[in-house]
């Protein structure tokens, strides 16, 4: 311990001796690295200091995997961001580890938060105090691949609107060889991959139940409605054939090698699809046969360090006021592609109609955000409650049961802390 | 030193170091330099082991405050069904790696030593898995195992006819599957080290034992081994470590599900890191590494025991 504080204060001691005679507000911004996302924070700095010239914001990035351990390991130095970028499914931790203060409302009134913004924005309010703002936001939808639409005589401009459409269409693009095992999958089946966002907060409530309690503190889908969501999904496997777990290696691999017809993945996914060797297409997640839809968002917030004060602290505000402003959202459409957190920047005609954004930004509509505690945790529930029907030929009833009881001992452990 | 040693008498007015001899000085000096990697190795080694030992009795999730909960990770982890699985996976590394890996490598050992014809080559050959990096060599057997269409091994069982096999996707094949490109990472140096103490024998006793007629399993029985024993302990140790610390080669060719399927492959050494790095909870991963350390430490010695005791 001493000898990290003894660090830490060298570490002070030369940052002050480097920031010397500067008159100049410093704040920094920490963000993990991704190249499109430097890239579109670098320049929304520049033009913030362009418009601020007594502020400089330093841009500080870390890898993805340590990002977390850096922020906290900051704060336990005496250190910290005075703006700092955080996964929403993040939030309890950084409030309870006392990393981000709330957001004064004086500066950032509720009710515009909540008229402006997407209503996911709440999964950022905690007892009455918004925590952080997002820029931009993710949403699924269904890749398909045009190509192996047309092959299978499909019109390749309508894309399924039904998880019965969907079946259809995955029974007519998969491709066995003579022993029976698939050469192309009708469409990915990978828990480990998007699935299961899909799985909790789209196909349980389409099958009319819901994935958690109210408040999000207990597992609801071990129910009629979650076995029937679950043996929808794995019987694309187990029952039709049309998927299979591994393939590829990833969902993601085969559908860009041209060898799965269907993929649900996210908007972060458009970058590394773009140079695909053939047309596909987007379109929103299938509703089910009553005609209900549902899709998963999530996102990056950025909220205000625990340590900024006096004029840092203003200069904080100021800084992530322009960074979650109209035209910082567009600047991150166009740069890293993803959608926009306002409404009004992101409902736009021109967005609505673009064939890519467009099925993203209606799955915004009415999509919702699952509060997490432990995502990696959680989701390894998820992939474990497939797993066990696929290679053990577990009953798909005692599975489901079996991963709740999982995902509620997570769940217990973080909230009875 | 010498050159101290060879100087005239102190000056009269000799300081405190003057005024010692000439072996407390070499003292000093040596510890002068033992110093540095003392005080480095107490800094970065063995401060935080201990450290260790204390954050296993704590709560502490890198957040709030570590609190004092004493032997309770413990309990929790030996109530813990996924810590046996893991247990159990790493025993498996361990018991069946290492004396596959060691009875390969002395068999290719013993035959290569006897080749004369490209000698060089081929032991470069088997010794370059060594020096490729864990992550690319684990990634590479990642896709040979994968299903048809891209999968190698299963592209070649079917055409002569075998069925599919899943490998990685498979509760039983995946551990085995890891196991077989460890094996084959390392079983260069392990050839390396056997030739260089088969070299170490004299040729002598090789020759009295030809002229008293032995025959080669003779041989290779009362002499060629007793006498490999030094290289045979070392190598046992070493993998057994290697074995019992096994990660790269499990996290790499299971990132889409760590240690899984079902946490068929999953080794202690990934459970601490997804207990410490992925869930944060660093007092449990604290506790795990504890147990890590007491079985190293146990391992290590039993066989250094066995070993001796059979001399």
């Amino acid at each position: 311990m001493r000898s990290r504080t003894r660090l830490a204060g060298l570490v002070a001691g030369i940052s002050l001796l480097a920031m010397g005679s500067a008159q100049a507000v410093e704040i920094e911004y920490w963000q993990y690295v991704f190249d499109s996302r430097v890239k579109a924070m670098d320049q929304l700095i520049a033009n913030f200091q362009e418009a601020n010239p007594d502020i400089t914001v330093k841009h500080v990035t870390f890898p993805y995997a340590d990002y977390q351990t850096r922020v906290v390991a900051a704060k336990v130095a005496g250190q910290g961001p005075d703006v700092v970028q955080l996964f929403y499914g993040w939030l309890d931790n950084f409030v309870a580890g006392e990393l981000i203060q709330p957001l004064d409302p004086e500066v950032f009134p509720h009710e515009e938060i909540e008229s402006e913004f997407f209503p996911i924005v709440s999964a950022m309010k905690r007892d009455g105090d918004y925590y952080g703002l997002p820029t931009a936001v993710r949403s699924l939808a269904l890749f398909y691949n045009k190509a192996l639409f047309e092959e299978a005589g499909l019109d390749p401009n309508k894309p399924p609107q039904t998880l019965d459409e969907l079946v259809e269409a995955a029974k007519a693009t998969v491709k066995h060889d003579g022993s029976g095992n698939i050469t192309s999958e009708g469409i990915t089946v990978e828990m480990g991959g998007q699935d299961h966002h899909w799985w909790r907060e789209v196909l349980v409530r389409q099958f009319g139940g819901e994935p958690y309690s109210e408040d999000g503190t207990k597992v609801a889908y071990d129910d009629e409605a979650g076995l029937e969501a679950l043996k929808f999904h794995s019987g694309l496997q187990t029952e039709l054939n049309v998927g299979q777990n591994g393939f590829m290696d990833e969902g993601q691999a085969a559908f860009r090698a041209g060898l799965a017809a269907m993929t649900i993945d996210g908007t972060f996914r458009l970058g590394s699809f773009a140079e695909n060797p053939f047309e596909w297409g987007v379109a929103e997640l299938p509703a089910n046969a009553d005609g209900m839809r549902s899709n998963y968002s999530s996102y990056f917030a950025n909220a205000i360090g625990a340590l900024a004060e006096g004029e840092e602290l203003e200069a904080a505000q100021k800084f992530l006021a322009y960074i979650s402003s109209p035209e910082a959202m567009e600047i991150w459409l166009e740069t890293v592609g993803e959608l926009p957190a306002r409404k009004e920047v992101a409902l736009t005609e021109e967005n609505l109609s673009d064939p890519t954004y467009g099925p993203f930004l209606q799955g915004l509509e009415y999509a919702h955000t699952t509060r997490f505690v432990d995502e990696a945790a959680q989701r390894q529930a998820m992939i474990d409650m497939e797993n066990r029907i696929f290679l053990e030929g577990q009953d798909p009833a005692e599975a489901l049961a079996q991963a709740a009881k999982e995902e509620q001992a997570i769940l217990d452990k973080f909230y009875n802390k | 030193m010498t050159s101290v040693a060879t100087q005239p008498g102190p000056a009269p007015d000799a300081g405190l170091w003057d005024r010692l001899s000439i072996r407390t000085k070499r003292v000093l000096w040596a510890w002068a330099f033992l110093t540095v990697p003392i005080i480095f190795y107490a800094g970065i080694r063995f401060y935080p082991t201990f450290q260790a030992f204390w954050l296993s009795l704590t709560d502490w999730d890198l957040l709030r405050p570590a609190s004092f909960i004493g032997l309770d990770n413990y309990k929790t982890l030996f109530s813990d069904p996924l810590f046996w699985r893991v247990f159990r996976n790493t025993f498996a590394y361990l018991i069946i790696g290492t004396p596959a890996s060691l009875v390969i490598a002395f068999v290719v050992a013993y035959y290569l030593d006897r080749v004369r014809f490209m000698h060089g080559f081929i032991r470069a050959l088997y010794f370059l898995p060594f020096l490729t990096t864990a992550a690319a060599m684990a990634w590479v057997w990642r896709w040979f195992y994968q299903p048809v269409p891209i999968g190698v091994i299963n592209g070649f069982l079917q055409t002569v006819g075998l069925p599919a096999q899943p490998f990685l996707r498979s509760v039983d094949q995946a551990l085995p599957a890891i196991m077989v490109t460890a094996i084959w990472a390392g079983l260069g140096f392990q050839i390396i080290i056997f030739m260089a103490g088969l070299r170490a024998i004299p040729t002598t006793y090789y020759e009295a034992a030809r002229i008293d007629g032995l025959g080669e399993w003779a041989i290779l029985r009362k002499i060629t081994l007793p006498l490999l024993k030094p290289t045979t302990v070392f190598l046992v140790v070493f993998s057994s470590i290697g074995f019992l610390r096994i990660f790269d080669q499990v996290y790499n060719m299971t990132t889409n599900d760590p240690g899984g399927p079902l946490n068929s492959t999953k080794p202690l050494v990934l459970m601490i890191y997804q207990t410490a790095f992925s869930s944060y909870d660093m007092g449990y991963a604290a506790a795990q590494t504890v147990v890590l350390f007491t079985i190293l430490l146990v391992v290590s010695l039993m066989q250094l025991w066995v070993l001796r005791n059979r001399a």
